[in-house]
């Protein structure tokens, strides 16, 4: 029974994570820095989920250079910059990833 | 013309590339918490009531292995911080509905719908009907949840491990900065928040995403402060 409880109560203050600044925030009443600093979310948000997820190994320490990862992480990077294409750089990384462990 | 049924299906069709990662990531889920004891029925509900695959797979872990039920819920929760950002950032677009309309997107508002929508809200802010971006993309994403939820429930660990799927995970957020990584102040943003990440890794409740998060939006002012 605590274990339903405590999933009923993270996922009620998950959700309030989500509702809390839509409900509160009033637009209007943010500054011009505020709204142009809100334009970096992404860019400081997902990082910070990417870089540990390649440049950390499962015990918390940092991976070899020549990781397959990593490798990959930057051929999906390159081909992002160069193609802005959201698919082609997912498959891109994805690709260069099977063919560095499989292949090589 | 804009209409809701287009601006839902442009939602819908956004967010589809995304669904690379999410579905073998629903599928691992649901096998990890049959794995882990947890049952058919406990396990769906985590992806119906917390419905944020980082903090499901946190929550059932850290129960799994002894922690204390405030440990997993403040775990699971300092992990969904990140959403507070995202409200303010579409709280900006939004800010016109009437409160049941935000009720109901605050619950699809996930990483993905929110990186893909955002993007529509900025280049469509005359849409009066741009909301249904973020139903189409957000209900996309929850359906497939729970559809893979329940493959995985039901089918155990059909992902073999030697694709190292999970890799898609961060390959997915990468794709999401598309946009910015020919931008200097974004790729300086990124490098910082990025490098904070790997700084604050060990912190206490998983809390390394919103550090790294505000360390990063607190560069992204001096930068703009600086260009002024």
């Amino acid at each position: 029974m605590s274990i339903w409880f405590s999933i009923i109560f993270a996922g009620l203050i998950n959700y309030l994570t989500r509702l809390g600044s839509i409900l509160i925030i009033k637009p209007k009443k943010m500054n011009h820095m505020t709204k142009q600093v809100l334009n970096y979310v992404p860019s400081a948000v997902f990082p910070a989920i990417i870089f540990p997820a390649v440049f950390l190994n499962q015990e918390g320490s940092l991976v070899e250079i020549n990781d397959p990862k990593v490798i990959a992480i930057f051929i999906a990077f390159s081909i992002g910059i160069l193609s802005k294409n959201l698919i082609i750089t997912i498959l891109s990384g994805l690709i260069s990833f099977w063919i560095i462990i499989f292949l090589l | 013309m804009y209409s809701k049924s287009k601006t839902f299906s442009k939602g819908a069709i956004d967010v589809l590339p995304l669904m690379i990662p999410v579905v073998p990531f629903g599928i691992i889920f649901g096998a990890i918490g049959i794995e882990l004891g947890f049952g058919p029925y406990l396990t769906y509900a985590t992806s119906i009531i917390i419905f944020s695959g980082a903090s499901q797979i946190v929550m059932l872990q850290l129960l799994s292995a002894g922690a204390s039920s405030l440990v997993a819920i403040t775990s699971s929760s300092v992990i969904s911080t990140r959403h507070l950002l995202y409200g303010a950032v579409v709280s900006q677009h939004l800010n016109q509905l009437s409160i049941y309309w935000k009720i109901v997107l605050s619950y699809l508002l996930t990483d993905q719908a929110f990186a893909v929508s955002n993007e529509y809200f900025k280049k469509n802010a005359n849409n009066i009907f741009k909301h249904y971006h973020l139903v189409g993309s957000g209900f996309t994403l929850w359906f497939i949840w729970q559809l893979t939820t329940v493959i995985g429930i039901v089918l155990g660990s059909i992902v073999p491990d030697e694709l190292g799927l999970t890799f898609t995970i961060p390959l997915t957020f990468l794709a999401l900065l598309v946009n910015f990584l020919r931008n200097i102040n974004h790729l300086v943003v990124i490098t910082l928040s990025g490098i904070s990440s790997l700084i604050f890794f060990d912190a206490p409740f998983k809390s390394y995403i919103i550090i790294s998060s505000i360390i990063a939006l607190v560069g992204a002012a001096i930068l703009i402060k600086l260009k002024k």
